[in-house]
């Protein structure tokens, strides 16, 4: 049995604890925001953070969040309400087919908690390893920015 | 007023009379081109379905509007600029627009969405629909107040007539009122009128997925669901020798082992069951391998070299007949281009899902551009009428044209079949799907171009190569990856070559110049290396590539500037408006030639008759390492009378991103038995530090028919780029992709 905190709630898993975490995240627990994408963790479409960090849930197994705490794109919202960073994606239309959003969100999050007044640059660089096949990063950029400045 | 079951005569009694009050002279009904049924030519797909009713419908119970259209949303925002469309025609707010998309139980098939074809076929179907029951419905009011329709105002539905008595759609009786096809006589608003037409409304799509809520395919998750996965030979060719399933039946949690001929497959309670068994079902396969494949770096040569199914004479167009006839010709420029496969690429792999119910009907949930056709292929696959495969279109990750999106839906298909009245989801691995989706076929293009004394282009020549660029399912089981592996196979059917004016292979292979004389001839070699279809663009970004390179260099044999050589040759008012306008705002005539830099402008009209777009950007070129690093981007696009003006933003930089990935970095690597393209690092593309920052001029044409916008910025990004790396480093590239290997070999 692993116990971890998902979105601030107490929650437990009986699965294999070598199961990846996305797997676990998604068709146990109902989770929507990471996704699978590549499964190497090359891509960073399934990253949630743990402890605040980013990770590649599809590569972490379940018993690496053990005693933790994981954030996902459902846990940044407050009471249905968008966090700035979620608000500034909607706002630039940071997106088109979306399947990336949840990850780079997620990322971004993380630079923000560390680095709250990034400069551009910084944000290319913390988002490099998100693919994004649409061709959103400009918007993407703008969005973290805009959050960042707390518009 | 009583229950009203408006007659057709009635119908028309009434349509007759609105008709005159929306100002429409008797005149303008008469003098539509005479059709050669007797049913007048409707908008769009309107044409093909003709019934209001089979669009359109009024729910009363919830006040809302409920818009059946079968196109779908692939990422691009479609959805939203249809709805904004419809909510103008009706005079509804947005919010009250809800669309059912892609159920082939329930909408019009509109065919396959791609080729940028949703606004001018669906949005303009969707826009005089919408315009038609707005009469209809004016015309019940009329009845039920005994007011003139001519006077009524409409807004979000609630009706008011002149002398202030009030109904609303929500409280007409409308019965079999929408029951009835459109008559083309009602014209849609005036411009004036917009509320949302030419509004950037945001795509409440993308609050969804920013939000986190279930939006795609691979977030379905019905209780009880199981899990699929499949195991692939190691090549396409690759025929199954021997399997022992008996030791992967006893592994945890599987529910059952799927073989069918060389097709394998697993169900299991959880997915890493499912992903475990198939793991050790590769490991316990003999496979028969070919090693026939050409390798990367031979592939020019195989198009040149292997027999074409067909030559097309795609354009015959003789100097003699112009007015240059006699003009002597000072030099004749060649050159040979080439562009790679590529891949689709989607960062999300494949996914669907499936169920054969109690009542015999298989139920699809994909990700598919093609429902219905797709649908049609699984159906004959499994030896089912089609009318018991109901496919229904959930988002996927991005497509960007035929992926495997379909290749999911029929696997996920032929294992549901195993476990009936249970649901089964599959999603590909990263390999399967870097390995196995049909690539952007490669292609060769020589050109060659007679030139007067002063430069002018007297005769132009055009000759490409390549393989298809269509192999969709198109309702043809041997369109379905595993139907060829089956143990009663289905074959590929031979592919063709689409003619105009969309074209396939030679799509924007005729350069819209106007040259005196101007030939092209495609070679179309229906042979496969690799499997290929539809990818962004077809043969669009390869043609206009070679056509906007080869000018660019026809320009500084003639010691032209680019920009005004090309307006020599352009006639089309909008095509120069395009090319001038993305000129000015990258600052043309003021740029000033530094050291490692250059400067690069492409051009095309997708398909010659979609969206106009324009591209040029600025490069710096690094002598040590090759590398080239694209400073910044601007583009121009004129895609008729915008609709949602970000949106075409969107697309227009997305396009332009994604073919600055395809021509600096993306080539499908294979060795003489295999592809070796399998994940992220052996097939890289464009990251967030390497992309520029990108400038959109937006030309609005009110009034004007939309055009498509998804695929335009692609082919002039790619030439504007290899223009750009000419003006920095004086080394013409010719081959795609222009990697640092390649630069530094060059330079």
């Amino acid at each position: 049995m692993i116990s971890f905190k998902l979105n601030g709630k107490p929650t437990q898993s009986n699965a294999d604890q070598s199961e990846p975490l996305l797997h676990i995240l998604a068709n146990d627990l109902g989770v929507n925001g990471p996704k699978f994408g590549c499964g190497l963790a090359q891509c960073g479409s399934c990253t949630v953070l743990v402890n605040g960090d980013p990770l590649r849930s599809c590569v972490a197994p379940l018993s690496s969040v053990q005693g933790r705490s994981v954030t996902t794109i459902s846990g940044l919202a407050t009471q249905g309400k968008p966090s700035k960073l979620q608000q500034a994606f909607i706002h630039e239309q940071a997106a088109q087919c979306g399947y990336c959003t949840s990850g780079m969100i997620m990322q971004a999050q993380s630079l923000l908690d560390r680095n709250p007044k990034p400069t551009e640059s910084e944000v290319k660089t913390a988002l490099d390893g998100n693919l994004c096949r649409c061709g959103a990063h400009n918007r993407i950029v703008r969005a973290v920015m805009r959050a960042a400045q707390g518009v | 007023m009583t229950a009203l079951q408006t007659s057709r005569r009635k119908f028309l009694k009434t349509s007759g009379a609105l008709t005159l009050s929306f100002g429409i002279p008797l005149m303008d009904v008469h003098s539509q081109s005479a059709p050669a049924s007797d049913k007048p030519r409707l908008a769009g797909d309107l044409q093909i379905h003709r019934k209001l009713n089979a669009w359109i419908r009024i729910d009363s119970a919830t006040q809302t509007v409920e818009l059946r259209i079968g196109k779908v949303e692939l990422g691009q925002g479609i959805l939203t600029a249809v709805a904004q469309v419809c909510a103008d025609e009706l005079d509804v707010d947005f919010s009250k627009v809800n669309i059912i998309s892609g159920d082939t139980a329930l909408v019009p098939d509109e065919g396959v969405t791609a080729g940028s074809f949703s606004m001018p076929y669906c949005a303009t179907a969707v826009q005089a629909a919408s315009a038609e029951v707005r009469a209809i419905l004016l015309g019940l009011a009329e009845i039920k107040l005994s007011q003139a329709a001519a006077q009524m105002k409409v807004q979000n539905g609630l009706i008011r007539a002149g002398n202030g008595a009030q109904t609303s759609y929500w409280d007409l009786v409308i019965g079999e009122s929408l029951n009835r096809e459109a008559t083309g006589l009602v014209k849609p608003k005036p411009l004036s009128e917009h509320r949302y037409i030419g509004r950037s409304v945001p795509r409440p799509d993308i609050q969804a997925k920013v939000m986190g809520d279930a939006i795609f395919v691979q977030e379905q998750r019905p209780q009880g669901m199981l899990f699929g996965q499949i195991v692939r030979p190691p090549s396409h060719g690759a025929r199954l020798q021997s399997v022992n399933l008996s030791s992967i039946e006893t592994m945890p949690g599987v529910v059952k082992v799927v073989r069918n001929g060389s097709f394998l497959g697993v169900i299991a309670k959880r997915e890493a069951q499912a992903q475990a068994a198939a793991q050790a079902l590769q490991n316990v396969c003999q496979w028969q391998v070919p090693n026939n494949l050409p390798k990367t770096q031979d592939m020019p040569t195989w198009l040149l070299q292997t027999k074409p199914d067909v030559v097309i004479p795609t354009k015959k167009q003789a100097r003699a007949n112009s007015s240059s006839a006699n003009t002597p010709i000072a030099r004749v420029v060649e050159a040979q281009y080439y562009r790679p496969y590529h891949m689709h690429a989607s960062i999300g792999t494949s996914a669907g899902m499936a169920c054969l119910g109690n009542d015999g009907v298989l139920t699809v949930q994909t990700h598919s551009q093609s429902v219905f056709q797709t649908g049609e292929a699984i159906a004959k696959m499994l030896g089912m009428p089609k009318e018991k495969v109901r496919m229904q279109h959930v988002q996927g990750s991005g497509c960007y044209g035929h992926n495997m999106a379909d290749d999911a839906a029929a696997d996920a298909a032929l294992l549901a079949m195993q476990v009936p009245g249970q649901t089964v989801r599959l999603q590909y691995s990263r390999e399967q799907e870097h390995a196995w989706e049909p690539y952007g076929s490669a292609m060769l293009m020589k050109t060659k171009a007679s030139l007067d004394a002063q430069g002018n282009v007297l005769d132009w020549d055009f000759t490409l190569w390549s393989t298809p660029h269509g192999t969709r399912p198109s309702g043809q089981p041997g369109n379905l990856l595993s139907a060829a592996y089956l143990e009663k196979p289905f074959a590929m059917p031979k592919p063709v070559n689409g003619g105009g004016p969309n074209y396939a292979a030679d799509r924007n292979a005729i350069a819209l110049y106007d040259f005196p004389g101007h030939n092209v001839t495609t070679h179309f070699i229906t042979e496969m290396p690799l499997r290929v279809s539809s990818t962004r663009g077809l043969g669009a970004y390869a043609n206009i590539f070679a056509i906007e390179s080869f000018i660019d260099e026809l320009a500084h044999a003639s010691g032209a500037d680019p920009v005004e050589y090309r307006l020599r040759f352009m006639k089309d008012e909008r095509a120069r408006d395009a090319i001038v306008k993305a000129a000015e705002k990258f600052g043309w005539s003021q740029w000033r030639k530094t050291p490692g830099r250059g400067r690069g402008i492409g051009f095309a009209k997708y398909k010659n008759i979609a969206g106009y777009c324009a591209v040029a950007l600025e490069v710096e070129v690094n002598r040590q390492n090759g590398r080239i690093r694209v400073l910044r981007a601007v583009a121009s696009a004129d895609c008729g009378h915008m609709v949602n003006p970000d949106g075409i933003s969107n697309q227009i930089e997305g396009g332009l991103i994604q073919s600055l990935s395809w021509t600096l970095k993306e080539e499908v690597q294979m060795d003489n038995t295999r592809v070796l393209s399998r994940d992220w690092n052996s097939y890289p593309i464009l990251t967030f530090s390497e992309i520029p920052p990108v400038e959109v001029v937006l030309i609005d044409r009110p009034g004007q028919p939309f055009l498509g916008t998804g695929e335009a910025s692609q082919g002039p990004t790619g030439a504007a780029l290899a223009n750009a790396v000419f003006d920095a480093t004086g080394v013409r590239f010719r081959t795609l992709p222009l990697t640092p290997d390649r630069v530094l070999q060059a330079l």
